[in-house]
């Protein structure tokens, strides 16, 4: 089968950007990553776009294309809450891997910070809950995660501290990244100090709410001789999902990151063990613990120590959210799913200032939609 | 200042919200595989059967797993900070979303029993878990 590739990357600003609108955000986006690959307008002939809270709409893509007056022989917009970034990675790899399309766009980006009333975000996003049997109750986002942190901590004797650890390391990664959105150090107590939002998660717990868009280009596999940029292999992909409604998740312990993991692992013919940087979306602190054990590059249990002593920084076990993350780096709906995918592309093509992770070769991302509802996993690898 | 979301009931759940204002929690039964569900849907989620028959909940429950809110979803929440959300696993064998009320925040925990209970929201009765 003709391997799909990543040709083209790049992230707007992120963060709080007056002026800044969705489509111009995508706009921005698209023609960074179109340049970045080396390639003209002409050259797309696929585009997928995602979802946005600040112009909502049926149809975003031809929103889209319209805005940029493309017309592409394939576009569609895809929506899996947080997990849209990756599905939207794999599904672009099918698209050149079927011979349908050469080079699809994949555009993300919202202004849901400067673009919605204060608190708006936050109530947007509390209607991934179901709306007769979850909503009169109450339920915001960090708070249906905090139902899953409690029972975790519960079962398996994960603390606080634990926990804060990932913050504080997401934060040293956006340190060294200028153009993250939070880059104030931190520590463990800051964290465990910070206001409570959801117990046992504080605001510094949960991820970031940021202006900001991302795209890449997957093209063709024997498109890669004429890329600008040293071309990136997807090597694998994989979804899984268990339920929407936390009401109604099988296992409170177990999601589908595991299965979505297993399946991109195979594909791409490899382990956890072989890969040197992770990208896994940590939309709150309990959310990247939860993944990083139920993929399997920790034990049960053994994450949160792990985390504690260090094996998510740059030189640690598992270099992860060298970016800075959804704590640190920062959210823009799904164009935050997109910066962990733009980051792994920078770690593979060894340019990632000030934060590249040494002779990286395979690098592992994740998303996460809804409250660990829908997952895809995806291997990347440099040529 | 929004008021507190109200259930919309739709053709699956007009029977759940009607036994509600009666202070009944009905649970779905399966005929043809005897499994219990909810929330209320038109097939069995677990054989797809479309033979449905309700039965009222004891009303008996313990907590699955819960959280002390303090930063609320919208303002008409923001007059109960804290409160409790949970999971509550009915003895019945179902799982739903409800708040646990009659006792101090900081008393709640997990396996704690509840009972049901039901609050009045507009003119629809909502199931609440209530400390034993």
């Amino acid at each position: 089968m003709k391997k799909a590739i990543i040709t083209g990357a790049y992230d707007t600003d992120v963060g709080e950007l007056h002026g800044s609108s969705c489509m111009g955000l995508h706009a921005e986006a698209a023609l960074g990553a179109i340049t970045d690959a080396g390639l003209n307008k002409a050259d797309i002939d696929g585009v997928l776009c995602a979802y946005s809270f600040t112009e909502p709409h049926l149809m975003l893509s031809s929103v889209f294309c319209e805005y940029m007056n493309i017309q592409p022989k394939f576009n569609a917009a895809i929506e899996v809450g947080g997990a849209t970034a990756c599905v939207m990675v794999m599904q672009a790899a099918a698209l050149v891997e079927s011979g349908m399309c050469r080079n699809v766009l994949v555009v993300t980006g919202d202004n849901r910070l400067t673009g919605m009333p204060k608190g708006g975000a936050v109530a947007t996003l509390a209607k991934v809950g179901h709306a007769q049997y979850e909503h009169p109750y109450g339920m915001s986002v960090p708070a249906a995660y905090a139902l899953v942190a409690n029972h975790y901590m519960n079962e398996y004797g994960t603390t606080s501290e634990q926990l804060a650890s990932i913050s504080v390391s997401a934060r040293e990664h956006a340190i060294r990244n200028t153009k993250a959105h939070r880059r104030t150090p931190i520590t463990i107590e800051d964290v465990l100090n910070s206001r409570m939002i959801a117990s046992p998660l504080h605001v510094l717990d949960c991820c970031l709410i940021s202006d900001g868009g991302a795209a890449i280009i997957v093209s063709a596999g024997e498109t890669g001789a004429d890329a600008a940029k040293k071309p990136i292999e997807i090597l694998g992909t994989g979804q899984g999902h268990t339920h929407e409604h936390i009401m109604a998740a099988p296992s409170l312990s177990d999601f589908g990151c595991k299965h979505a993991a297993h399946t991109a692992f195979g594909r791409a013919g490899i382990t956890a063990k072989d890969v040197d940087v992770a990208e896994i979306y940590d939309s709150f602190t309990i959310t990247l613990l939860m993944e990083l054990e139920s993929i399997g590059f920790f034990e049960r249990g053994e994450a949160g120590p792990a985390c504690l002593s260090g094996a998510l920084k740059l030189d640690g076990q598992l270099p992860c959210n060298t970016h800075g993350g959804l704590m640190s780096y920062g959210h823009s709906g799904a164009a935050g799913g997109m910066f962990h995918v733009v980051e792994a592309v920078r770690q593979l093509r060894h340019e990632a200032e000030g934060r590249q992770v040494k002779d990286s070769e395979i690098a592992f991302v994740h998303g996460d939609g809804g409250i660990l509802s829908a997952h895809c996993s995806l291997v990347f690898g440099r040529t | 200042m929004t008021e507190k979301p109200i259930p919309v009931p739709n053709p699956d759940s007009v029977e759940f919200w009607k036994a509600c204002n009666e202070e009944k929690f009905l649970i779905q039964t399966c005929n043809s595989c005897g499994k219990n569900q909810f929330y209320p849907r038109a097939i069995c989620k677990h054989c797809h059967g479309s033979d449905l028959d309700w039965q009222p909940a004891s009303g008996r429950g313990k907590v699955k797993t819960f959280t002390v809110v303090n930063h609320a979803p919208s303002p008409a929440f923001k007059e109960d900070l804290p409160y409790v959300l949970a999971l509550i696993d009915l003895e019945e064998g179902v799982r739903a979303m409800m708040n646990v009320i009659g006792c101090d925040v900081v008393d709640v925990h997990i396996g704690m029993d509840i009972e049901l209970t039901f609050e009045a929201r507009g003119d629809q009765k909502i199931p609440q878990a209530k400390a034993i």
